[in-house]
């Protein structure tokens, strides 16, 4: 099986996700965005990163006794995403919905690669994903980041901070490191996949207003809710 | 015991340096109610009393991921990814804290069952198979996998039987071979329990002869008695059993 990332997904939906690092605004600006569709009238649905049921308790059981390992980690996250991919994603796609991902296996991609498992394999893992159509990647220096979080929250946690790779034993110092080296995966990342990059240190309206022209750009050819209208044809006829 | 070159089957776990491992891993494979833990029961009584260290380990009960897996199962809304790599994250559990730490300290590693379980569970389901593969590289390769085969008729009389039935209608307890997964219930391929069951063995056998030339497994005719499963489980993992000195003991049985 090639994967599924490197070519288009034939749903009438349209799938809209952002990566990048803690800090770097991209939850901030998929909020603005499907905001700015719901208003259009679209139909949006809206997903996370690490969110289903089913295996959240284990993660954070497992994260809390440290019990983890690079490769379980790995895999958990997937079932995550696979188990969100079955009920969450894919149907609202196939139903001509536009859904909105925060984050998606590219956070896999950087964060797990990091950890020490071998890339090709944390790729094959994803090999069922289907490619968004516009994926964007907001692209921020560490120190940036690291003042947004600082700002909204007093500690950084555990895992954001890469604290369980033992680069450091001071937080702040642990999550430069660890970020430092997502950054750089996530530059390889952006070229291998084909990635939009934004400039994540320009102002929030800003950004804001480069995302919604690249999104309407790419709407152009989008028919929203196409079971619908077939089965309103179908009573007209 | 001398460590292999290359213990994993592809690009296995890149953290972990596999230069120190001396124990050896044995699977015994086979599908659900063959008998395969009570094979390992005696084996292991067997292996120790040769003097070898011996941990067995088993399918789905990891200290990570058992409760999550039974939970998960009950709620019948498994998509064949998500199925497969929750099993992939229970094996890779399993193989981390235990397995490893075993074959670093000499042990022999009994296993009841082992990825081939996965593959042939996944692809019933349709997962894809070179997916599954990929999946799974990150597994260390057994010395050996024994495969304890029995066709289906000499099968349904060891699984259905009147305890199980009336401890499955009663208590509601399914037991091996007879619960929703293992009956592949899930797959909606029978009538009631009994043809679902017979179906779904059918197709998981078929997919382990096709894996017996895949993996090469050493093939156990178990329509037969306990005793001469056995005997001829107990001739195959004798090799596996040598001491690093060049004197040659004789295996006993």
């Amino acid at each position: 099986m090639t994967s599924l990332l490197d070519r288009d997904h034939p749903y009438p939906g349209r799938l809209i996700i952002v990566e990048g690092i803690d800090g770097s605004g991209k939850s901030t600006q998929l909020g603005l965005l499907q905001k700015w569709l719901l208003n259009s009238k679209y139909r949006v649905f809206f997903t996370e990163w690490n969110s289903s049921a089913l295996v959240n308790e284990t993660i954070k059981r497992g994260k809390k006794k440290n019990l983890l390992t690079p490769t379980t980690f790995s895999l958990l996250h997937a079932t995550d995403f696979a188990d969100r991919l079955a009920h969450l994603i894919l149907p609202p796609l196939k139903s001509g919905m536009i859904v909105c991902a925060d984050r998606y296996a590219y956070t896999a991609f950087a964060r797990d690669v990091i950890r020490g498992v071998h890339p090709e394999w944390v790729r094959s893992l994803y090999g069922f994903a289907v490619k968004p159509n516009i994926g964007f990647y907001f692209k921020v220096p560490i120190e940036v980041s690291l003042k947004r979080i600082l700002n909204g929250r007093i500690e950084l946690k555990f895992h954001e901070a890469g604290m369980d790779l033992g680069l450091s034993n001071d937080p702040r110092e642990s999550f430069r490191l660890f970020q430092t080296r997502v950054l750089e995966e996530y530059d390889r990342i952006a070229t291998e996949f084909g990635l939009t990059v934004i400039d994540a240190t320009l102002s929030i309206r800003r950004q804001q207003k480069i995302i919604r022209e690249i999104v309407k750009e790419k709407l152009l050819d989008y028919v929203p809710t196409p079971y619908l209208q077939k089965k309103e044809n179908v009573y007209v006829a | 015991m001398s460590p292999k070159k290359n213990p994993y089957f592809g690009v296995g776990l890149p953290y972990i340096d596999p230069s120190d491992f001396k124990g050896k891993i044995i699977v015994i494979e086979g599908t659900d109610g063959v008998g395969r833990s009570t094979q390992i029961e005696a084996l292991k009584k067997w292996i120790e009393m040769k003097g070898f260290g011996v941990i067995t380990t088993g399918w789905t009960r990891s200290p990570l991921m058992g409760k999550a897996i039974d939970e998960a199962k009950s709620g019948h809304t498994l998509n064949v990814n998500t199925f497969s790599l929750l099993y992939a994250a229970d094996f890779a559990d399993r193989m981390e804290h235990e397995i490893i730490p075993a074959l670093r300290s000499g042990f022999i590693v009994l296993a009841d069952r082992y990825i081939y379980t996965a593959f042939a569970r996944s692809i019933v389901r349709g997962a894809d198979r070179q997916w599954l593969r990929r999946v799974f590289s990150f597994a260390l390769e057994p010395d050996a996998v024994f495969y304890m085969k029995i066709n289906i008729e000499d099968l349904i009389p060891r699984v259905i039987n009147v305890e199980r039935l009336q401890r499955r209608y009663r208590e509601g307890k399914h037991g091996e071979g007879l619960d929703y997964y293992e009956s592949g219930m899930d797959l909606r391929i029978g009538e009631d329990f009994y043809d679902s069951f017979v179906e779904y063995q059918k197709v998981i056998l078929r997919e382990f002869d096709k894996m017996t030339r895949e993996f090469h497994f050493h093939v156990i005719d178990s329509s037969r008695s306990f005793e001469e499963i056995n005997h001829e489980l107990r001739q195959g993992i004798a090799p596996f059993l040598e001491e690093d000195e060049p004197t040659k003991k004789n295996s006993s049985d």
